[in-house]
């Protein structure tokens, strides 16, 4: 009504068309209100599948690394074998350790770690045996076999140690308000921990050098 | 079999990031002891990257205000010197595009250093690049730290030289290369060198390459423009200057240029030395986060040590435009062993500090 306020552009602004001005700034604030809303809902669902799609692929590392110790084993027990051929049981535990480790492989989380677990007590064995084998500590084939070996029980340890931190990672948001909600809606699974406490590895008795 | 992997597999859930103390070769000494006590006994590596990150942040800021204004300053100098603009008002205009000639600049300058930058450093340090039969447990150490940071495995090169000390370049995680000398190489165990290569990898995962070239790129601007300027006012300063003419508004201009030869002076250094404060914080930040990887902070501790041993500066090969990317810095008399100038000059921080904030995570 009264120009003054509203301004030179507002002037000869009826009363009504006043109110449905408002009204239309009130629905343009409902519909970007409900917008952002819908934005957010998809980039907190988008957020949890990308944290799912981590832990997926971390998992997978794990896995490579698994493998990648199982396909060391014959060749290091053929080794083992031409100068320590008669440590029969020892390589016995090994194969047997390996092969239940294979077979693990399409079980849960927690077989396998427990299999891999009588696998890193298995090849403990080996190697402690192998010390006393000279010959067999002087082979380049035995000392290469050594530090893949060495470095595949280091890659097993760090991808599982990601793996774990993606875990906690999707679990974190996965768990935690307002995203349990779309998380419930959507199917979101929780993902294991790969622990060893699960496992024999943690009865292997602590070598101590001092 | 190998302790790391123990270590490394014993983290739980509940307790992220507390490393636990192991068996190692590093004694502290009674010095040490007390540098070590300066620091919470609740101290993980998160708290140290995350305190590094502010830092970090709080650093650049300040760069990109600094570059600004100065862009803005010397604008508006330049056009109080060529005889237009003789009062504030007019000079506005040429104030606001000096500041984005600035911001321009640093954008084409920062474009530039991500597309060359990474190739070009290799190349300047004599680096050739090996394949896996020529040394099996290097590169066995380099890619199990990239599988504990869950990255693609770099490319690993060799620098033929008897100077101890390593070095990470490329612009992301994807064009990560890591380089290490051969001196360095022969002296360490292998936890040692998992020590460094996961401090290595930590610069590359927290993109600290990009970050230095930009700051570098950032100084560099700095430097040029205030070297330019103080060249023209010297001239014009000579020559009589057409500047001296009473026209109006006399006083805030001649505030303006005092203000802007000021700043032409002290930029530059303000800049160079932002850019090592920046610098020393990223080697903070890379050592936690190797601790973060290995979950062994003495190996890296007792790499360090060694490292601090080596009096042999890596001579051709780095020069101050590349030291920051070292693990050490290469140059002996930017070593603290050899300070003759001022710490806030150095590229690196002391390498008893880095070895005492390891400690402190192994307590």
């Amino acid at each position: 009504m009264d120009t003054g306020i509203v301004g030179g552009a507002a002037a000869g602004l009826s009363l009504g068309q006043l109110a449905a001005g408002m009204g239309l700034v009130v629905v343009i604030g409902l519909v970007v209100v409900a917008a952002s809303l819908i934005l957010w809902l998809i980039a907190m669902y988008n957020g949890l599948v990308r944290r799912r799609i981590d832990v997926d692929n971390a998992y997978s590392q794990v896995d490579v690394q698994l493998k990648r110790r199982h396909d060391l084993i014959p060749n290091l027990v053929e080794t083992v074998k031409g100068y320590a051929g008669h440590e029969r049981g020892t390589l016995e535990a090994v194969i047997s350790a390996r092969t239940r480790a294979v077979q693990a492989g399409s079980g849960s989380i927690g077989e396998r770690a427990e299999a891999e677990g009588f696998l890193t007590q298995a090849l403990g064995r080996l190697f402690a045996v192998a010390e006393a084998y000279p010959q067999l500590k002087a082979n380049t084939n035995f000392a290469s076999l050594q530090e893949e070996l060495a470095s595949t029980e280091n890659r097993i340890g760090f991808s599982r140690q990601h793996y774990n931190d993606t875990v906690a990672k999707y679990e974190e948001s996965r768990q935690s308000f307002p995203a349990n909600i779309v998380a419930g809606a959507f199917n979101f699974d929780g993902r294991e921990y790969f622990r060893l406490e699960q496992s024999a590895e943690r009865e292997v008795p602590k070598v101590s050098f001092s | 079999m190998s302790r790391a992997a123990g270590e490394a597999g014993s983290v739980s859930a509940r307790e992220p990031g507390r490393p636990r103390p192991g068996p190692g070769g590093v004694v502290p000494d009674a010095e040490m002891r007390e540098r070590i006590k300066a620091y919470p006994g609740s101290l993980t590596f998160q708290d140290l990257i995350r305190k590094n990150r502010r830092d970090s942040a709080a650093l650049m800021v300040v760069m990109v205000v600094l570059a600004v204004a100065i862009g803005g300053v010397i604008a508006s100098a330049i056009v109080v010197y060529a005889g237009g603009a003789p009062d504030m008002e007019t000079l506005l205009p040429s104030i606001a595009l000096g500041c984005a000639a600035a911001l321009v600049a640093a954008i084409l300058g920062t474009l530039w250093s991500w597309y060359g930058g990474a190739s070009a450093i290799l190349m300047m340090s004599g680096a050739r690049e090996v394949q896996k039969p020529s040394d099996p447990q290097l590169f066995n150490v380099v890619e199990e730290v990239a599988i504990a940071a869950g990255l693609p495995m770099p490319r690993v090169y060799l620098i033929d030289d008897t100077a101890m000390n390593a070095f990470a370049t490329g612009r992301d995680p994807r064009h990560g290369a890591v380089a290490i000398t051969r001196g360095l190489r022969e002296k360490l165990t292998r936890d040692e060198l998992q020590g460094v290569m996961a401090h290595e990898m930590a610069h590359i995962r927290h993109l600290d390459i990009r970050f230095a070239m930009l700051m570098a790129t950032m100084v560099g601007l700095i430097v040029f423009a205030c070297d330019a300027f103080l060249r023209v006012a010297w001239y014009s300063g000579r020559r009589g200057g057409r500047r001296s003419g009473g026209k109006g508004g006399g006083g805030a201009v001649a505030v303006l240029l005092i203000v802007a030869l000021v700043l032409a002076v002290v930029a530059p250094l303000v800049a160079r030395i932002i850019q090592m404060a920046y610098s020393r914080q990223r080697e903070y930040l890379a050592d936690a986060g190797a601790v973060e990887l290995t979950r062994n902070p003495l190996g890296l501790a007792s790499a360090l040590q060694k490292l601090a041993g080596d009096e042999e500066p890596l001579v051709d090969t780095a020069n101050r435009g590349t030291a920051h990317m070292y693990i050490v810095n290469p140059l002996r008399k930017m070593r603290e062993s050899h300070q003759s100038i001022s710490s806030v000059f150095l590229s690196h921080p002391p390498v008893k500090e880095r070895v005492a904030r390891l400690l402190a995570l192994a307590r």
